[in-house]
């Protein structure tokens, strides 16, 4: 039974049922899910456990192997932790969405094919924009449009990728793919949307700080690390993914100086950290492979303790605004070391768990003799303390004292906080554990002299870069503003290029339908006059507008047919 | 300015959450600039130091670039005041007001 149960959903159905619930059960159930989910994968052995056949098509829903494996643990201890950090949260439409998101990615890392990949794919996408519109805001609703938009362009792509894949090679398996086929290019671009390839990137900057408070703890989870095992599942060792990534590694860094919501600039470090795992992925060794699933696991609880630190500030304040925090350590002190840890975590200082993790990856390029790229990513090491590491603290907790007076965080933000970065030094302190799942074999001591120096150096001698420059009056003050990126291409290029175009065809469209409809509408009235037992149409809406779609589609498939 | 906090609208801001600023009275350690100067120098020295550690170790590197006494010291530094000084100028091209897109 348990060998057969899929993966993910416990917490996909079991989700569906949290509205029925109240008070301390509710608390219990919520936390239930994923620690059952958890035993359950502990308890499946290795293989493909489900094999279904649809037709002549041969399905492996379930297929459980070292690499899915590590993922689906992570994503269990992250929806166990956001749920703590939730439990709060009144409105139960977020938590079913938070749990069937997070139930799809743990389904889509055990899809041993590639429609079962898809359709999880498609669900994550729907669920997770819930969590954004839940904010109710005239923004997030609109931010939460752009986000649904590229999901589901990357859904699209996938499938069309994945009907040319199996066109050319007649199998639907999810293994190795490479981008020699038609197939393999859209699958790619496909996961390349999730994964927050330059510019394809910019839903993520754009939506997630959008996002409710607990929203987007759970949203830097799971749709950008399922990618990252989407490509290491599928594209390991290409080598344009060394190059793709090392990009991705460099210019978030950039924004993330001079962007004002911090939880704006956690979303361009995380950005930097994707980078560092495809690169992982593009090298595709044995080591770069351990490198990038180590680093998607220390990324989701590093970046799952600063987005929840920031999540709280913006609770407890109401803004989480470089330009009007600062001296919050008096207020909240736990929250403010809890952050300090995430950031030490992020930054790989010794003892942290990127330490152990992200130098997996950096190894692996200099092993390689990527010389170029090893020195990018060191830049992007000492850039990610810059702006990780110091920036978000600094302006939150510290520096210029905004004169914010607040309460600290609720006991069960504290407590998803500090378990969490209990994690990243339990990550630090003894990575051999983390290094104990891995999909191959780990030959890497990450404790040796010359690492523990060289790191050191780097990270203090870039913490008095930031000191020395503040000191002397440059560093760049956060200012009220937005950054232009790429998403300026479609908020504001296209529409102004194409506007009056765009205008006249939804225009034309709308009078078309609007045409349709109410001819369809007579027609309806007509038959309906003369066949309706009561003799006037649309007592009840519904059904009206039920018949009038039921007639469109049949008049389009009779033109379709026609044609 | 907690004023200014909460012109920032959101469902979660609410003035319960603000505590009386006249708690606020208190003072921290951190609130005396001659600590913040400590530990701004400090720092320093903890990298010179640093720097220095490199001659009592053997380095197991790939590069021969990376051999040099306090080269990741330096890398570190000089990255980042190159980012920052290219991000400054990277606000003048791609900053705009706040309200840019809801205009």
């Amino acid at each position: 039974m348990i060998d057969s149960f899929p993966p993910g959903w416990l917490l996909i159905f079991g989700g569906l049922l949290v509205p029925l619930f109240r008070g301390r059960v509710r608390s219990a159930y919520m936390l239930l899910l994923p620690a059952l989910g958890f035993i359950q994968l502990l308890l499946m052995p290795e293989g493909e456990l489900l094999q279904v056949s649809i037709f002549d098509y041969s399905l492996t829903p379930v297929r459980v192997d070292p690499l899915s494996l590590v993922f689906g643990y992570i994503f269990h201890i992250a929806a166990f932790l956001g749920m703590i950090f939730a439990l709060r949260v009144k409105d139960s439409g977020q938590h079913v969405a938070a749990f069937v998101y997070a139930g799809s990615a743990i389904g889509a890392v055990f899809a041993g094919d590639l429609i079962t990949l898809f359709v999880y794919w498609e669900i994550a996408a729907i669920s997770s924009v819930f969590l954004i519109w839940a904010r109710r805001s005239e923004r997030s609703h609109r931010a939460g449009m752009r986000y649904l938009i590229f999901q589901i362009a990357s859904g699209v792509l996938l499938l069309a990728g994945t009907l040319a894949h199996f066109y050319q090679t007649g199998s639907l398996a999810f293994d190795y793919l490479g981008i020699s086929s038609l197939g393999g290019m859209l699958i790619l671009i496909a996961f390349g949307i999730k994964c927050a390839f330059p510019l394809l990137h910019n839903w993520l900057e754009d939506a997630y700080p959008e996002a409710t408070v607990t929203g987007t703890v759970f949203l830097s989870s799971f749709t950008t690390k399922m990618a990252v095992y989407a490509l290491a599942r599928g594209f390991p060792g290409t080598e344009q993914l060394i190059w793709i990534g090392a990009m991705m590694a460099a210019f978030p860094i950039f924004y993330a100086v001079i962007v004002n919501d911090l939880r704006r600039v956690l979303t361009y470090s995380m950005n930097n950290q994707l980078g560092f795992m495809v690169v992982g992925v593009g090298i595709g060794t044995e080591l770069a492979l351990n490198g990038a699933a180590a680093h998607a696991f220390a990324d989701i609880l590093f970046k799952g303790v600063l987005f929840m630190s920031m999540g709280a500030v913006l609770l407890r304040t109401g803004t989480v605004k470089g330009s009007e925090l600062g001296g919050l350590y008096k207020s909240m002190p736990w929250t403010a070391t809890f952050c300090i840890v995430g950031a030490a975590s992020i930054s790989a200082f010794p003892l942290f768990s990127a330490f152990a993790t992200k130098s997996m990856i950096l190894s692996a390029t200099a092993e390689n003799h990527y010389a170029f790229v090893y020195f990018v990513l060191l830049f992007a090491s000492a850039g990610v303390f810059h702006h990780s590491g110091i920036k978000i603290p600094y302006f939150a907790f510290f520096g210029h004292d905004s004169g914010i007076r607040c309460k600290e965080a609720p006991r069960n933000m504290l407590i998803a906080m500090g378990l969490a970065a209990s994690l990243c030094i339990g990550i630090g302190v003894f990575p051999g554990v983390l290094y104990n799942v891995l999909p191959f074999p780990v030959d890497y001591e990450p404790y040796t002299v010359t690492h523990v120096i060289t790191q050191l150096q780097l990270l203090f001698w870039s913490a008095v870069a930031f000191a020395w420059l503040n000191w002397v009056g440059l560093y760049p003050p956060e200012l009220r503003s937005v950054n232009l990126d790429s998403d300026w291409v479609f908020r504001r290029l296209v529409p102004r290029m194409f506007g009056p175009v765009t205008r006249a065809l939804a225009g034309g469209w709308a009078t078309m339908l609007d045409q349709l409809g109410r001819r369809v509408t007579a027609t309806l009235q007509t038959v309906h006059r003369h066949h309706g037992p009561h003799g006037i149409l649309e007592r009840t809406w519904p059904t009206g507008s039920m018949a009038l779609w039921v007639a469109i589609l049949l008049a389009l498939i009779l033109l379709l047919y026609y044609r | 300015m907690p004023e200014n906090a909460n012109t920032d609208s959101h469902e979660h801001s609410s003035d319960a959450n603000v505590v009386d600023p006249a708690q606020s009275d208190k003072k921290y350690w951190l609130d005396d600039l001659g600590n913040v100067q400590k530990i701004y120098r400090s720092l320093w020295v903890l990298c010179a130091l640093l720097v220095a550690a490199d001659l009592f170790y053997e380095k197991h590197i790939e590069f021969p670039v990376e051999g040099y006494i306090g080269f990741f010291g330096f890398y570190g530094f000089v990255s980042c005041v190159l980012l920052v000084l290219a991000a400054k100028q990277l606000r003048k091209v791609v900053g705009r007001d706040e309200d840019y897109y809801d205009r």
